[in-house]
């Protein structure tokens, strides 16, 4: 433990707080403070955007014994840069008597609520913009902000694919999110805690995954499940079904508008991922096994901030494994899914989960 | 079978089935050397056509300037777009007979939809596709092709 503290980050948010309250007012500083995490933030957004992108089309590529993008830059590294440019470049069209007000609006919405999402992230070790009591909770509740901008997308686009991929959207994101909440209540009950801090400093000694055996298993994979399901990813991209809405919701978008939804699905399967690694494979914690003094030491020195973005990255991979395997779900099989397989068993399973922490038969 | 073991050994298909899909895309994604694409105008020397891809339509001569085409007019018949016309002309054999020989394979590579129907309706194999495909020109004209090279003869004893 004592080696972490060199990658504690803290420290150094603590010296910019302690310089700023020294040239400036309280008020001010809070203000200058939020515009820095908010800048930072937004780089973020744009690096992640384009960096997952690209990933996505690579592993897609792969996986289905192609290349994927080589063009731009060595092996295509410099496609989603290229493809963003050209966005930004486009014309942003409204269709006719589309509801101009909420047609500009909804992409606003969507990015606002990753941004949200984002704030209560633990990245590190202190570095975490927001350190809320209910930080679970939170996330679950800003992160289903996301389908009023569809619902609204849809309604303002003036188009019936639009309203269509809108409407089922709606259904699926409103059923998932109680699996995906239940799946996180699971943990919840051995953490004690809704603090994403706290949720990552109880797993010092061993992941979750592995504390809770057979019962975080299962609320990982429910978890994985809704929670791909909640970011309109195949094979529940329902709301976007190509072959028979066009594009669904963002049928109508074009340009940077577009880019918005573009990135804010990836941004969203990021903070998925991000959630599934800080509950269920201990955040930044690195890997500890048992009393193997000299293998806990060894991975002390992978910084956090690394070990957070690995499990982060894995998680991820999954998910586009999954999308580039699995055919679409049609919308009953979809909703037959979540109401009559996932909640039942992530009900049991929040049971199971109950008796055997109550029993003392975890880790 | 009872509702409750239904329900849950339908459980089990069906993660059983999802993870075989993902072991498929798996194996793939560990394995890039099965990638089949090719970044072609770069690798255009060492470029790998598959054996039954189909380029254009040609007909092989021998190193003397002969062909296997007897001028039946099969190919003409089997294709389904009209791509060959074959033109053909009347000889006096030296018994005095009048005989049939082809005087133009005339194809149009721009109506060809490589069916390969005629290769297939040839009854002498005087036609076959190649790999080659490279065709772009600037002149439309340039896609109708004479198939039999000037002044070549069919092959002795195609005919019988």
């Amino acid at each position: 433990m004592k080696i972490l503290s060199i990658y504690d980050f803290s420290n150094l948010t603590q010296a910019i707080h302690t310089w700023l309250s020294g040239k400036m007012s309280v008020v001010s500083t809070q203000v200058v403070e939020m515009i820095l995490v908010g800048t930072v933030f937004l780089l973020f957004f744009a690096v992640l955007g384009l960096v997952l992108v690209y990933a996505e089309r690579k592993v897609c590529a792969i996986i289905q014994v192609r290349l994927g993008p080589m063009r731009v830059g060595k092996w295509g590294t410099a496609q989603t840069l290229a493809d963003f440019i050209k966005l930004v470049f486009k014309e942003p069209l409204i269709t006719r008597d589309a509801d101009k007000f909420l047609f500009n609006l909804a992409p606003f919405i969507i990015i606002i609520a990753s941004f949200m999402a984002v704030a209560v992230m633990p990245f590190a070790k202190g570095l975490q913009a927001m350190d809320f009591d209910i930080g679970l909770f939170y996330i679950s509740a800003v992160s289903s902000i996301g389908v009023t901008s569809i619902l609204v997308a849809g309604w303002a686009s003036n188009s019936k694919y639009s309203l269509i991929g809108a409407i089922r959207s709606g259904a699926q994101i409103l059923s998932y999110e109680l699996s995906a909440g239940l799946s996180l209540l699971t943990i919840v009950i051995l953490t004690g805690s809704l603090q994403l801090s706290e949720i990552v400093e109880s797993q010092a000694d061993g992941w979750w995954i592995w504390k809770g055996h057979v019962s975080s298993i299962i609320a990982f994979v429910i978890f994985i499940i809704a929670g791909t399901a909640e970011t309109n990813r195949g094979p529940f991209d329902m709301a976007e079904a190509e072959s028979e809405l066009t594009a669904g919701f963002h049928t109508e978008y074009s340009g940077i508008k577009f880019a918005f939804f573009f990135l804010a699905e990836y941004v969203n399967m990021f903070i998925i991922a991000a959630i599934g690694a800080t509950v269920f494979f201990g955040g930044w914690m690195p890997l500890h096994v048992g009393n193997f003094e000299a293998f806990n030491n060894i991975m002390d020195y992978i910084p956090s901030v690394v070990w957070f973005f690995m499990k982060v990255s894995a998680i991820i991979f999954l998910m586009m494994w999954f999308r580039w395997t699995f055919p679409r779900l049609r919308i009953d099989q979809l909703l037959t899914l979540e109401w009559k397989y996932l909640l039942p068993l992530s009900l049991m399973n929040i049971l199971l989960m109950a008796f055997l922490s109550l029993m003392g038969w975890h880790f | 079978m009872n509702e409750v073991t239904e329900y849950f050994s339908d459980i089990f298909k069906g993660v059983r089935s999802l993870l075989k899909g993902m072991s498929v895309t798996g194996y793939y994604f560990l394995h890039p050397k099965e990638i089949i694409t090719q970044q072609y105008p770069e690798n255009r020397d060492v470029l790998k056509v598959p054996e039954r891809f189909r380029g254009e339509l040609v007909m092989p001569h021998t190193a003397d300037n002969q062909h296997r085409c007897t001028g039946c007019s099969a190919c003409q018949l089997a294709c389904p777009n009209g791509s060959i016309i074959i033109v053909s002309d009347r000889v006096e054999t030296p018994e005095g007979k009048k005989k049939k020989v082809i005087d133009k394979h005339v194809y149009n590579l721009a109506m060809c939809t490589f069916c390969n129907l005629c290769v297939r309706a040839c009854p002498t194999d005087a036609i076959v596709m190649s790999n080659d495909f490279e065709h772009a020109t600037y002149d439309r004209g340039e896609l109708i092709k004479i198939l039999n090279q000037p002044g070549s003869k069919v092959l002795e004893g195609i005919e019988e």
